[in-house]
């Protein structure tokens, strides 16, 4: 099993979460398998997130602004170009993202620290605004809405939001394995080279700015690939859902899994969706004002960042590794006494 | 010609507003070599504590001093506990940490004062394209302004603050109290900062009634160097004219983008900004 | 480079075998949800609805009180023993006025809360999202908060019935009040860039098509509106009919001061409840430079409706409204938009209770289409089996300077099509004669 190259081990790996995945939507309900695809869908913009600002070094702050651009470009699809599968939108989706991502990765390249970080805050502000400039394209605020039929006729008595949380979850697993695979090879090296030391990396023969620019165009398609998948199972696109705090809430949610590992992605995507539901349940129980009960979820995220950054800068993650590693090794100790 | 004269004076008023966020930036970063991307919450809340104090009294003037005081507060408050502890954490570690407390303070403004936006008053009549609150806003920038440059050129408080900030072991030795003065610097920063919320909200008030102004802001301090408050200021009334001029004659939806195309332009000629001092990097 | 060329095979074929070849905008030749189960949210003692409501975002000042006004009914209902031996459950979601999160809310409302039906749903850009999803699944979509024309579809949305009179009418009754008294002005529109401002023009523009020097449209998301009012004074507007949500034609007027442009507003319903303007503008009457109250900045304000008036003092049914307000929810300020909520509250209550013991969701339809709802509303509503539009007319009133309404022209009806508009003389039924409960 060792032998086989790490490309085929993580399809195998994402073919049998992929069943997992099917059962789980089966024994659960509808709503459920809403909320399973919208873990899957940020999973894929966190871990995007997670290549570049995690791997990478290059903190941005304007990760929602690649999922803006997948959303609206699957609605104008679906809306313009009604014969193209959904499938091929989201490829599409992807592209644009990458597109956008190699763009501002130029612009950027030149900039560290604050300044790519206000340069990307800048970015998240701007692009969604484009929406409402071209009204006639983009419908402003009101937002593209459209029905996207993929279900075939074979499937038609399987409930809608399972068939969409099995095609998010395909294409979500598919964008791993490429992550994964990428992480694990030499550009994986290379991006982490460039974060440690740029100085270092460039003299070792190392390409720092194509690598930066690199890790931005593969971020932003996971974004724009993770914005396609939103539009598909929303049945809409508006920039509404595109703010600042959307942006903030993914590296939030970044660095609360663990900001240098693709399963710090997995906990935080968990996150982001069930600290909603749960702040939401908890809000129904203790009957708070609206008020409190929308704002919950934000506060919290504020207060795992600070907690986090404090007391554990590795995330969830880093607390899980620990763990696993006492379990396997044991205490010296322990190991004297035998 | 009135359409430019016009978008002229409209801009200068705005821009006296990010000129006035963008030096708190500066002079947190001077100090302490963080941008503070909690500062528009800073200054978000102690707006709404002018609200309120103005609410329950009736007086503008009281909840405006109320605001400042709240907003140094605050700033003192932040560096103590949070920023303190993450001296030596690494850049990264200060800007998610101030990014944390920015999400915090946005949601604790909406849960106390609700996210429904409220009337906020003008500093005086806003009547006139170039009214009397306008030509208060840029008087009372270019005031704070001239005072804290006088603050740190020719007081020996300023001249402690500033050897605190560029070489701290040294100023240790000579014996600058170089934590207070870390401490004083955020106060101070974050005054200026309540001072620039009062003026850039009206007329309305909401937990996001800030996001725009503060990239405009962070935009402005990076132009003129980070480390640069006389730059920040002129960076700071030129964005707000130039931004005032794509709104007028391109449309108000394409402002962010032009901050943005602005930005890149100008770190990609000048990375470390217009006026700021590029320092080569250490090997 | 080989393996990446492989996963790319490997994704290719799976994702065509998966995902079918069906284009992905086009419609399949069969949807619908399945007839003949018993409904969701109903028990014998019980029936569930939900709605969506901007209880927070640009649209909450003033509409956030609507789903309260209907809830204090809904309390008087059920303490009254409920409808048909059922009491209401009142479910209300916020959406902020973002149409993803109203996509997400009624998923959740109709997937996970199983509500027999949707009831108020607000807004246009945001209902128009889960139009469609609410058709598919066979979910009554009844007295939808916005005029939008795209409610009244009963072909392709069979199960949604308008309430508010739709912009198109009001925009005929504005036009025409104001080719009669204000002949010969030139006029400017300051409307919300969608379906609202759209609709509202084709009404406007059957009798003001030539007095119309500007169109301007404002977007939700951007609160400076110096722009566009410029514009229209620019162009010379005396008078300007504000399409407006309540923050902007609070925007409206405080821009119109700060230019120092005074033309005559006519302002449409959405935006005209006096007691939210007042709210608003309040703080800045003070900075004014002059003593004046808020009241004073509204004065001389045109403006459109067709529910009681809480300044109505010999109004049966505000005295009514006025009762459950003070017995549910006296801490809430008596507002228009808070009997908005009332009076739609009241109108499914009625629906209800036509539709009888035994409730099904189609019974709950044929109660809406049946003509036979007649209630607090100043016109009747446009129901039948081939029209789910909601009110048909309005009145026009003028804000007085001691805060008082004036009715300018007592209320006339029209259609949306290029019909006359008509005077209509019916008198309302008394809250007694159409008595809910006890």
């Amino acid at each position: 099993m060792k032998n086989l190259p790490p490309i085929v081990l993580h399809l195998l790996a994402a073919l049998g979460c992929l069943v997992l995945l099917v059962l789980l939507t089966m024994v659960t309900d509808p709503f459920t398998n809403l909320r399973i695809a919208t873990v899957g869908y940020y999973l894929v913009a966190v871990a995007g997130l997670a290549l570049l600002t995690g791997f990478n070094g290059q903190v941005s702050l304007g990760h929602g602004a690649f999922m803006f651009i997948g959303a609206y470009t699957v609605a104008l699809l679906v809306k313009r170009v009604p014969s193209f599968p959904i499938w091929a939108d989201l490829l599409l989706a992807t592209v644009a993202g990458g597109i956008a991502g190699l763009l501002a990765g130029a612009a950027a390249a030149r900039l560290r620290g604050p300044y790519l970080a206000g340069a990307t805050l800048a970015l998240a502000v701007g692009l969604p605004a484009v929406a409402q400039r071209f009204p006639d394209l983009f419908a402003g605020s009101n937002g593209l809405s459209f029905t996207v039929n993929s279900q075939p006729a074979a499937l038609a008595g399987v409930p809608p939001t399972r068939w969409q949380a099995w095609i998010v979850w395909l294409a979500v697993l598919l964008a791993l394995v490429f992550l994964a695979n990428l992480a694990r090879g030499k550009l994986g090296r290379t991006l982490r080279a460039v974060r440690d030391d740029e100085v270092a990396a460039s003299l070792a023969g190392v390409h720092v700015g194509r690598t930066k620019i690199l890790a931005f165009l593969v971020s932003s398609a996971c974004g724009g690939l993770a914005g396609g998948l939103q539009a598909f199972l929303l049945g809409t696109a508006a920039p509404g859902s595109f703010t600042v705090a959307l942006s903030l809430s993914l590296l939030a949610a970044l660095v609360l899994g663990g900001l240098g590992s693709l399963w710090g992605a997995l906990w935080g995507a968990l996150a982001l969706v069930y600290f909603q539901v749960w702040t939401d349940d908890l809000a129904e129980l203790l009957d708070l004002r609206t008020d409190i009960s929308d704002n919950l979820p934000l506060a919290l995220y504020g207060v795992v960042l600070i907690v986090i950054v404090l007391a554990f800068p590795a995330g969830i993650q880093g607390g899980l590794r620990k763990v696993w590693v006492r379990v396997r090794r044991p205490a010296p100790s322990q190991r004297g006494e035998a | 010609m009135t359409t430019f004269v016009n978008l002229t004076l409209g801009g200068l008023s705005s821009g006296a507003v990010y000129a006035a966020l963008g030096l708190s930036l500066v002079i947190i970063y001077r100090a302490t070599r963080v941008v503070n991307f909690a500062q528009p919450a800073l200054a978000l809340i102690s707006s709404y504590v002018a609200y309120s104090v103005t609410k329950g009294t009736g007086s503008y003037w009281l909840g405006f001093a109320a605001a400042i005081v709240v907003g140094t507060l605050l700033g003192v408050v932040v560096e103590r506990l949070l920023i303190r502890p993450l001296r030596d954490a690494g850049e990264l570690s200060a800007i998610i940490a101030t990014l944390g407390l920015l999400l915090v303070l946005q949601a604790v403004a909406g849960m106390i004062w609700s996210n429904e936006p409220h009337a906020f008053s003008y500093a005086f009549d806003f009547r006139g394209r170039f009214a009397a609150a306008d030509l208060f806003a840029v008087l009372a920038v270019v005031v704070t302004a001239a005072g804290v440059l006088l603050l740190f050129k020719f007081t020996p408080l300023g001249l402690r603050m500033r050897a605190a900030a560029f070489n701290p072991e040294v100023a240790r030795l000579v014996g600058v109290r170089v934590g207070v003065m870390l401490t004083i610097g955020w106060g101070l920063a974050a005054g200026v900062g309540s001072l620039a919320g009062m003026l850039a909200i009206p007329p309305f008030i909401s937990p996001n009634a800030l996001d725009e102004v503060f990239v405009f802001a962070l935009t402005a301090a990076v132009l003129g160097g980070l480390d640069n408050p006389l730059g920040t200021i002129v960076g700071g009334l030129g964005l707000g004219i130039g931004l005032s001029y794509v709104s007028g004659l391109l449309g108000p939806e394409l402002v962010p983008l032009a901050a943005l195309a602005i930005l890149v332009a100008v770190l990609a000629v000048r990375p470390a900004g217009l006026f700021g001092r590029a320092t080569a990097r250490r090997v | 480079m080989r393996s990446s060329r492989s996963v790319l095979a490997v994704a290719l074929a799976s994702a065509l075998v998966l995902a079918g070849c069906g284009g992905a905008g086009e419609t399949p030749a069969n949807s619908g949800a399945q007839k003949g189960e018993p409904a969701p949210g109903v028990t014998d003692t019980e029936v569930v609805i939900g709605t969506h409501q901007p209880l927070t975002g640009p649209a909450a000042p003033g509409y956030s009180r609507i789903s309260v006004g209907a809830k204090a009914v809904y309390d008087y209902v059920n303490d009254g023993g409920g409808i048909n031996g059922r009491k209401i459950t009142y479910k209300v979601e916020d959406d902020g006025y973002n149409p993803t999160k109203t996509v997400e809310v009624v998923k959740k409302l109709v997937l996970q809360d199983k509500v027999f039906a949707i009831v108020g749903g607000l807004g246009t850009p945001t209902h128009s999202k889960v139009l469609d999803y609410l058709s598919g699944e066979g979910v009554p979509d009844v007295l939808v908060s916005s005029g939008a024309l795209m409610w009244n579809s009963p072909e392709k949305h069979p199960n949604t019935f308008g309430y508010q009179l739709d912009y198109t009418r009001e925009g005929k009754i504005q036009g025409q009040y104001i080719k009669d008294n204000f002949a010969g002005k030139k006029v400017g529109l300051l409307v919300q860039g969608d379906d609202v401002g759209t609709d509202t023009q084709k009404g406007l523009d059957q009798f003001i098509k030539d007095q119309i020097v500007e169109r301007k449209t404002y977007d939700p998301a951007n609160t400076d509106v110096t722009p566009q009012i410029s514009a229209l004074q620019a162009a010379g507007a005396e008078v300007v009919v504000c399409e407006c949500i309540p923050a902007f034609m609070a925007l409206t007027i405080l821009t119109t001061l700060k230019i120092g442009y005074k033309p005559q507003l006519v302002v449409s319903s959405i935006g005209a409840d006096p007691a939210t303007l007042t709210g608003l503008v309040e703080q800045f009457a003070k900075q004014g430079g002059a003593q004046v109250s808020g009241g004073a900045l509204l004065t001389g304000i045109i403006g459109t409706r067709y529910l009681p008036s809480v300044r109505g003092g010999d109004d049966a049914w505000t005295t009514f409204f006025k009762g459950i307000h003070d017995k549910y929810i006296p801490q809430e300020a008596f507002t228009d938009t808070l009997v908005y909520g009332m009076v739609q509250a009241y109108t499914f209550s009625q629906a209800l209770k036509a539709a009888g013991k035994d409730l099904t969701r189609q019974k709950l339809l044929d109660a809406m289409s049946s003509g036979e709802l007649k209630g607090p509303g100043l016109t009747p509503f446009a129901y039948s089996k081939d029209d789910h539009a909601g009110y048909t007319g309005a009145l026009v009133f003028r804000i007085e300077a001691d805060g008082s309404v004036k009715t300018l022209q007592e209320a006339k009806t029209t259609d949306t099509q290029t019909g006359e508009v008509k005077s209509y003389g019916e008198k309302r039924p008394t809250p007694e004669e159409v008595k809910l409960v006890g």
